[in-house]
């Protein structure tokens, strides 16, 4: 449902990403991991083009994306058709903070599928509710907790309907038992078949959680696989410094 | 400055008068035609409404006795030479209609065709006839000197060598000091300036036209010594409209002949041998100078230090400074709106635009915010109807002024779009979002709360400098306390009275950015990065 194939992308010269391929199954929650620097969060945003690649293509449900370097107006448009099929979550959050978090979670549905405000506002409550946050929805982000604030986000991914998320690093601002709080979010949406795609340092839930996990280094996938094999038995001597290294 | 500015915008004139030469030329060959023909052609009178319509115009701010506002009526136009308009306009079967404007402005608005004539003491000098056509003389007068009673001898040109000596800029007065002895020469642009000055010690004589003279001594000052030079006023007209010129020529003729002019001047106390040489009309006067002795019993009366005289003084005042008010909010208020609106627009070009967009803002702000604001003002006014464009003065005002603080406006917005952190835009993109609703919904609700605080700023500022705007004939606050203190001598009465207005005026905005600010506020805190 989602495949990324020949993804490349340099920074000022520095090859960040050489070649990436990826075949995504509906259902699946992947882990990506590897060291800092290793591409995975570039890897990530090029997905729904908040980067472009500089080769490579990409396909989302019926939507294809190709880039060949040379980034024209209907690239724009196609990623634009794109990203309506991929939700995604941030690291800092990027709630966005003039809005209370239930505006926060209707914005996008209102503004972009011309969703009437009942129905936005029907769909909200009932994400925010499955999320935990009801009781807080008229609060403004910044009264709320890391934990609350990152649930929220994945509440207003969720409200556009995506066959698929991509979290980068969804927990990294976080203290574990926040953590914990967002993790079981998304243990519960993988439990109603949500494909995701999570770049974590988080090798507990990754081994947990994962139904596959990708070690990136350098950019490239090093290895993939069933975590519990991967992480029990690393082929490629770099997973196994890495994990070493973590555990 | 302001005379200055007037020679600035004169030589401006001339410049682009130059490029259009060829129809200016070809316009008054035919028009001499038509004034040579026999049945006279029908007059051009431009700026008239219509067919009876006699548009004059003359800075009418503290011109005593020429034109000016009358003290005891206010609102009320008087002077000889606002007497002298009105017989001519009757004469030629029209209504007399007069047309305030600064005296920087009055040239350059006769070449704008905003009306058909100006009349306003002007010397009939080389310099100024390369500029305008002059009909025959109105008023021949001298130059006299003027003196603190207790002071003695200096009756002569001669004997005021080494004293410092007080005139106003560019007259006759000021070249005949300047040749005589030109290092104790002080030029003023205010008559009431100048009379100050001479009373408080500053000058030791002052050389200036007589009927200046006559009118802004006070009695603590005399004129002294026979009459010095001549100097000749002219009605002023378009290079373009000698046939205007010739009918307004035949009807001064007139006047002169009949004794019209002759009870005119007599009734303001200022016929003069002079007058009479130049006329031929040796009759003594019929009339008693009785607008002379009005003028003096009401300022009198109105300049007194008595606190009825104030009270009744600054009651008088109220209307004006009102509607002065007025004009500075109304323009302030429709600049600002238009420098928010265009500097928005700027600022989102110049930070999200693609190049030759980014690139052209830039160049906008830059040269708008390199230039000065009274360039600017007097470019669209009095520049842009050479390329066609012709606007009034408020709406050049409001134009000018906003796209001023356009570009002030724009670098204000584009720090505050700035302050916006990157993952805000992120969110909104990969939540589907295009880059406008992005900008319209995310970004710039952020960052306009962090505008507020300067743009308030920048209000009260642009208020202060809508006073610039009186440079193309707008009365605004300003001005008003220009005309108001230097009719009557009163600047600190009037300077709290105008201060208070600007006052009053700036506070409203002031309390709505605050209200504005604190709601925002509550709304974004402190942001979460």
């Amino acid at each position: 449902m989602l495949k990324a194939t020949g993804i490349a992308k340099s920074f000022a010269g520095n090859e960040i990403l050489r070649g990436i391929s990826l075949d995504v199954e509906r259902g699946e929650l992947i882990s990506i991991i590897g060291p800092s620097g290793c591409g995975k969060s570039t890897f990530l945003r090029c997905l729904n083009f908040l980067e472009r690649p500089d080769a490579g293509e990409v396909r989302v449900e019926d939507v294809t994306v190709s880039s060949t370097g040379h980034w024209r107006r209907a690239d724009e448009v196609q990623a634009h058709r794109l990203r309506s099929h991929v939700g995604m979550v941030f690291q800092s959050f990027n709630l966005f903070p003039h809005r209370t978090v239930l505006e926060n979670v209707m914005l996008a549905p209102m503004q972009v599928k011309r969703m009437s405000e009942a129905q936005a506002e029907h769909i909200a409550c009932e994400l925010l509710e499955k999320v935990g946050l009801a009781a807080v929805k008229n609060r403004y982000p910044d009264r709320l907790s890391g934990g609350q604030q990152q649930r929220a986000a994945i509440a207003r991914a969720l409200a556009m309907k995506p066959s698929v998320m991509l979290y980068d690093e969804p927990t990294s601002a976080l203290d574990p038992e926040l953590s914990e709080e967002v993790l079981s979010v998304m243990r519960a949406l993988d439990g109603e078949g949500m494909t995701q795609l999570v770049v974590t340092h988080d090798m507990r839930f990754a081994r947990a959680a994962s139904d596959r996990v990708l070690f990136m280094e350098a950019g490239q996938i090093v290895e993939s696989g069933d975590p519990d094999v991967m992480f029990a038995n690393p082929r490629e001597p770099g997973t196994r410094r890495f994990l070493r290294t973590l555990l | 400055m302001k005379r200055v500015i007037f020679a600035l915008v004169l030589a401006l004139c001339g410049f682009w008068g130059a490029g259009s030469l060829d129809g200016h030329a070809l316009a008054e060959g035919t028009a001499l035609a038509e004034a040579k023909a026999p049945p006279a052609a029908p007059l051009r009178v431009p700026g008239a409404t219509d067919d009876r319509d006699f548009p004059w115009a003359s800075d009418g701010e503290a011109n005593v006795p020429y034109v000016f506002h009358d003290p005891a009526h206010e609102g009320r136009m008087t002077g000889f030479e606002y007497d002298l308009m009105q017989a001519i306009s009757a004469r030629m079967g029209r209504h007399g209609r007069f047309v305030q404007n600064g005296w920087d402005g009055l040239i350059p608005g006769l070449s704008r065709d905003l009306y058909a004539l100006v009349i306003d003491g002007i010397e009939m000098t080389p310099e100024h006839k390369a500029a305008v056509l002059f009909s025959r003389p109105y008023y021949v007068t001298v130059d006299r000197i003027v003196l603190r009673n207790e002071e003695k001898g200096l009756d002569t040109l001669d004997a005021l060598k080494g004293h410092v000596v007080g005139t106003i800029k560019s007259t006759a007065a000021e070249r005949l000091l300047l040749d005589h002895d030109p290092a104790n020469v002080r030029s003023y642009d205010e008559e009431t300036n100048l009379f100050s000055d001479l009373k408080n010690g500053r000058l030791d004589a002052i050389l200036i036209d007589e009927p200046i003279a006559l009118y802004y001594r006070s009695d603590d000052l005399k004129l002294v010594g026979p009459p010095i030079g001549r100097v000749a006023y002219g009605i002023a007209f378009p290079k373009n409209n000698p046939g205007l010129r010739d009918a307004v020529d035949s009807v001064l003729g007139d006047l002169m002949s009949d004794g019209t002019l002759h009870q005119i001047l007599a009734r303001w106390n200022l016929w003069t041998p002079q007058m009479a040489d130049y006329t031929g009309d040796q009759t003594p006067s019929k009339v008693l100078p009785t607008a002379w002795t009005d003028y003096r019993q009401t300022m009198e009366r109105m300049s007194g230090s008595s606190v009825q005289a104030m009270v009744h003084r600054y009651i008088s005042f109220l209307p004006l400074i009102g509607s002065g008010a007025l004009m500075t909010l109304g323009v302030s208020a429709l600049a600002m709106v238009l420098a928010v609106a265009m500097g928005l627009v700027l600022a989102l070009a110049r930070a999200y635009g693609m190049a030759p967009l980014r690139w052209l803002a830039g160049l906008y702000v830059e040269i708008v915010r390199g230039t000065p604001l009274l360039i600017q003002v007097l470019f669209i006014f009095y520049g842009l109807p050479a390329f066609g464009l012709r606007l009034s003065p408020f709406t050049a005002g409001v134009l000018s002024l906003g796209l001023n603080y356009a570009a002030y406006e724009a670098e204000n917005y584009r720090a505050g779009l700035l302050s916006v952190p990157r993952g805000q835009m992120e969110a909104a993109i990969a939540l589907n979002m295009t880059h406008m609703q992005a900008l319209r919904l995310v970004i710039v609700p952020q960052a306009f709360r962090t505008v507020v605080p300067v743009m308030t700023n920048d209000f009260i500022a642009l208020l202060k400098d809508s006073s610039l705007v009186s440079v193309i004939t707008l009365t605004e606050l300003s001005q008003t306390y220009i005309r108001l203190s230097s009719t009557y001598y009163d600047y600190i009465g009037t300077g709290l009275m105008v201060g208070m207005a600007y006052l009053l005026v700036g506070l409203p905005f002031v309390r709505l950015a605050r209200m504005a600010e604190k709601r925002m506020g509550r709304v974004v805190a402190k942001g979460h990065h």
